[in-house]
């Protein structure tokens, strides 16, 4: 009989350390990674022949991101590894991935997601203009680049990553005009008593704060959002907010970096037959997880910011921790203690993940202020007014419903960055909780595939 | 304008040459063609319904704000795809991808 | 317990068939009440492909599709909604491997000469001229040029709105849990209990409608499965006509339209399992697979674009490929239009004008012999 096939999807801080658990146990799984290189996006590697030090990439993190990417290929060897490689939907049991070799089918016994997260995004009036980036597409282009995006940047919105970024663009030397956050001070007192669960990572992020003030980065908080200011030939020009005492703030910058902390890529879950919950915290639908790590599907398990945010560390610990539950459900004796203690790890975060939710809360109110002619969805120009209009023409109060009327999530991103917005302004506008309004469906490819990849009929 | 995405380190690199909409432009090897690009222009394309320029948004492959092409019609998603020297791109949609009746 | 709601008609199932239905019920005068257990034109009539197509039909079915073009050449007047007809022709090929389809387009051409599709047998160079992008194993065309396509996402919903205008009463998220005659009255029970009265009901449930069928004693054969669709990046406009390719193997059976936006919708090439009881299809990505493969010869240059989204829906199929449609056999004021087997969304405008005109006069000129719901014999 042939050995069981055991695969990881992602292969970040969560996917490497289920492939080395897995590893330990005696199985090789096979790991299909989108990247070149593993580690993931938050410790993404830079390409061959760069040659900054970990210092320099993960600061107060350097240790850990290099024991993730030393565990990474000390496993080489013992894995079925496949970088560059789309899983593009999940069917049967069966993963369906696109990548240098084409289409290939792989069957599974057990599969263990860890499919990371991207930038969660409330629009603001002129989002769309070129020199415009995500948060973390702006630590992606410093990290994995070397490069800031623009002269003179503008970091806003909430969360975390707020001040990572602007911290890191400063330190390397890159000009930070301003970092305008949308949270107040207040909502960060209230969060402390959670935040201390971790005092560690609290302390990291006071430190950033400090750094950002030396190097004579103005920081205001409690902004309201009100544009950026651009043109559709040469992008960005400036921002303005009102702050926090009603006066307007105007900017002068040529990039801009926003986001509102960070959402789950949970479409494989999905499309594997996951279920899923509304979790009001966060205001988020997320896979249903138990506490050791299994979806609702046999067989599929769930780890990482995929799963829900929690950080870097907690990644490493779910992903361990799904491993030896997979082991467990598959008759190996695993060691009760490591998943103790992962299961320690990530209550922890837990707690200090709600924390960072009340200390940067996801600004809803905002989507009512947004005005008709903000675009919604990027990638096919709906703007707030066509999703308004349509609401109230069809009076649509569900998510996938207003995508077919209105367009609104149907493009190449299928609503990663329009959807939490979306489902917010229909909520808004019919007066119902945002988990009434449901989720946007996810559907195959999870990305974008060009059709000769599946080959063609030889005539 | 010229470039968007400025160097901060990193620039003892080998230097590699493209060609975008047929102009020579040099890079450095490790570059990914977004950045081979915005380091020396400020967008990578036009929306295909607003017509603004885009640069890209995520640079994690999630967005899929940068797409571009080869010369001979091909599919690039510029943030995950590195740079090679002589590469020849687009940043419109060349007639050899879809055709046209006129 | 309040009295249950009574009006002329009611309608179970909002699909393109009840939603037309109920708006040509309130032309005629007649009070309508709709129910859709899920949200209307969601299933079938909300995931199909949007062709607007006559020719390739049976020739007994081009009386009801030409009453439903008619209705389709003013439907945004009508309806006061762009649902995005658009008239640009609708086209038929078939491949050099199967010359003797080429043979039957045109015997099809010449049969239906009588029933205003106006086709056009192309061939050759006059095909290429015309069609530059069509791959090379396109042997000849049956083109329809006063066919088209609309937006399958736009149609059902934006007739029931115009229908809710004109007074008809639309339950959305309305079960249906039981059904049964007392006397001249249907009585309508929801699952959430609400209930519902009226001397008329016409069962338009797609592939659900044999389950209310049956519980009027008239079981049938009913079947059903999902198409296998999915939508391109968008393009530069070039595609006017949607195209299909004619073959008797499924396998090579697919279709390709562009919206005017610039997506390529596709679809064809094996069909997705279907769970009506769960309200469940699965997308099969080998499916996918095939389709991407097969509409590359018919339009190479697809190729290199990029898939962004496959779908499909539950479609409700009888053995003859055939409605049923028209007055039940068991039970007077009782009226079915369902089972359009993946080609009723055409038809659909014309199946509701029909049907309200048959409700409301009791006679209609199309003939229904075909659709009969005792067809198949007793079960």
């Amino acid at each position: 009989m042939a050995d069981p096939v055991v695969a990881v999807v992602g292969a970040g801080p969560a996917g490497v350390r289920a492939a080395a658990a897995l590893v330990a146990a005696g199985v090789r799984p096979v790991v299909i990674d989108e990247a070149m290189r593993a580690g993931g996006q938050i410790y993404r590697r830079q390409p061959e022949g760069f040659l900054r030090s970990y210092t320099d990439l993960y600061g107060s993190e350097a240790e850990r991101a290099r024991a993730v990417h030393d565990c990474f290929d000390a496993l080489r060897d013992r894995l079925d590894y496949r970088p560059q490689t789309l899983a593009w939907t999940i069917s049967d049991r069966r993963i369906f991935t696109s990548g240098p070799a084409g289409q290939h089918v792989l069957p599974f016994d057990a599969l263990i997601l860890c499919t990371g997260a991207t930038d969660r995004i409330m629009p603001v009036r002129g989002w769309h203009w070129a020199g415009c980036y995500s948060l973390g597409g702006a630590q992606i282009a410093l990290k994995a680049q070397a490069c800031a995006i623009g002269r003179r940047t503008v970091f806003m919105g909430a969360g975390p990553l707020l001040y990572l970024v602007a911290a890191q663009y400063a330190k390397a030397g890159a000009h930070v005009a301003a970092v305008l956050d949308t949270s107040p001070v207040s909502a960060s007192l209230a969060a402390l008593p959670r935040l201390l669960a971790q005092p560690a990572t609290l302390r990291v992020g006071m430190g950033l704060l400090r750094d950002l003030r030396r190097a004579g980065v103005p920081v205001h908080r409690g902004v309201t959002p009100m544009e950026i200011h651009g043109e559709p030939d040469h992008g960005v020009s400036g921002v303005s907010v009102r702050t926090s005492h009603g006066a307007i703030l105007a900017i002068d910058c040529d990039a801009v970096a926003m986001g509102h902390h960070l959402r789950p890529e949970t479409q494989l879950a999905e499309l594997a037959g996951c279920a899923f919950a509304f979790d009001r915290m966060i205001g988020q639908w997320l896979p249903v997880r138990d506490a050791d790590g299994r979806s609702s599907q046999p067989g599929v398990y769930l780890a990482g910011d995929g799963a829900r945010i929690l950080g870097a560390v907690a990644a490493e610990a779910a992903g361990e921790l799904a491993a030896l539950t997979t082991l467990d459900d598959r008759g190996h004796r695993v060691c009760e203690t490591a998943r103790q203690d992962a299961k320690r790890t990530i209550a922890r975060a837990r707690r200090f993940a709600e924390g960072l939710a009340r200390a940067f809360p996801w600004p809803r109110e905002q989507i009512s202020r947004l005005d008709n002619a903000t675009i919604l969805c990027r990638c096919e120009a709906i703007t707030v007014g066509d999703l308004r209009r349509s609401i109230a023409e069809t009076e649509t109060d569900e998510a996938n419903r207003a995508k077919a009327f209105s367009r609104v999530g149907m493009g190449r991103c299928q609503g990663r960055y329009c959807g939490l917005a979306a489902a917010e302004l229909i909520s808004a506008a019919v007066g119902t909780p945002v988990e009434a309004v449901g989720r946007l469906r996810a559907a195959a490819p999870v990305k974008p595939i060009v059709i000769a990849s599946g080959g063609r009929c030889e005539r | 304008m010229s470039g968007r995405f400025v160097r901060l380190a990193e620039a003892g690199r080998a230097t590699i040459t493209l060609f975008v909409d047929g102009v020579p432009m040099r890079s450095l090897a490790g570059d990914t063609l977004m950045t081979a690009i915005l380091t020396a222009r400020a967008s990578l394309r036009r929306s295909e319904f607003g017509g603004e320029r885009r640069a890209g948004f995520c640079l994690m492959g999630a967005c899929q704000d940068c797409w571009i092409w080869t010369e001979d019609g091909n599919r690039l998603r510029a943030c995950s795809t590195p740079a090679v020297d002589g590469a020849r791109l687009c940043t419109q949609q060349p007639a050899t991808a879809w055709p046209t009746l006129s | 317990m309040t009295a249950p709601a009574s009006s002329d008609v009611i309608i179970i199932g909002g699909g393109i068939m009840g939603c037309s239905a109920a708006f040509f019920l309130r032309r005629r005068g007649l009070s309508v009440t709709l129910l859709e257990s899920d949200l209307v034109g969601r299933q079938a009539s909300g995931t199909n492909f949007g062709n607007v197509r006559r020719q390739g039909r049976p020739l007994y079915q081009l009386a009801l599709a030409n009453r439903a073009i008619a209705i389709w050449r003013e439907i945004g007047m009508l309806l006061d909604c762009d649902v995005e007809y658009r008239q640009l022709g609708h086209m038929r090929v078939c491949y050099r491997t199967r010359p003797e389809l080429a043979a039957a387009m045109e015997q099809y051409a010449s049969d239906a000469r009588h029933s205003d599709l106006d086709l056009e047998i192309l061939s050759g160079n006059t095909l290429r001229a015309r069609f530059p992008f069509l791959g090379k194993e396109v042997l000849a065309a049956s083109f329809s040029p006063f066919c088209g396509h609309a937006n399958p996402r736009l149609v059902s919903p934006a007739f029931a709105r115009a229908a809710q205008r004109l007074g008809a009463v639309v339950h959305e998220r309305c079960a249906v849990a039981e059904t049964s005659k007392a006397g001249d009255d249907f009585l309508v029970v929801a699952a959430d209990a609400r209930q519902f009265r009226a001397p008329v009901l016409l069962i338009s449930a797609g592939a659900w409608g044999d389950r209310f069928a049956s519980a009027f004693g008239e079981p049938l054969p009913l079947s059903s499965r999902g198409p296998n669709m999915c939508v391109t990046e968008p393009l530069p406009y070039v595609l006017r006509p949607s195209i299909g390719v004619v073959t008797p193997n499924t396998e090579e059976s697919v279709y390709i339209r562009q919206v005017e936006r610039g997506n390529l919708v596709m679809g064809g090439s094996f069909y997705n399992p279907s769970y009506p009881d769960r309200f469940r299809v699965d997308v099969r990505p080998e499916n996918s697979l095939s389709l991407w493969r097969q509409i590359q010869r018919l339009i190479p240059a697809v190729s290199r674009v990029g898939i962004i989204r496959t779908w499909s829906g539950i479609e409700g199929y009888l053995p003859d490929s055939a409605p049923v449609m028209g007055p039940s056999r068991t039970t007077s004021g009782l009226y079915y239009a369902f089972g359009f087997a993946g080609a009723g969304f055409q038809l659909g405008p014309g199946v509701g004008d029909a049907m309200a005109e048959l409700i409301a006069t009791g006679r209609t000129n199309i003939d229904l012999t075909p659709y009969r719901a005792d067809r198949f014999g007793a079960a």
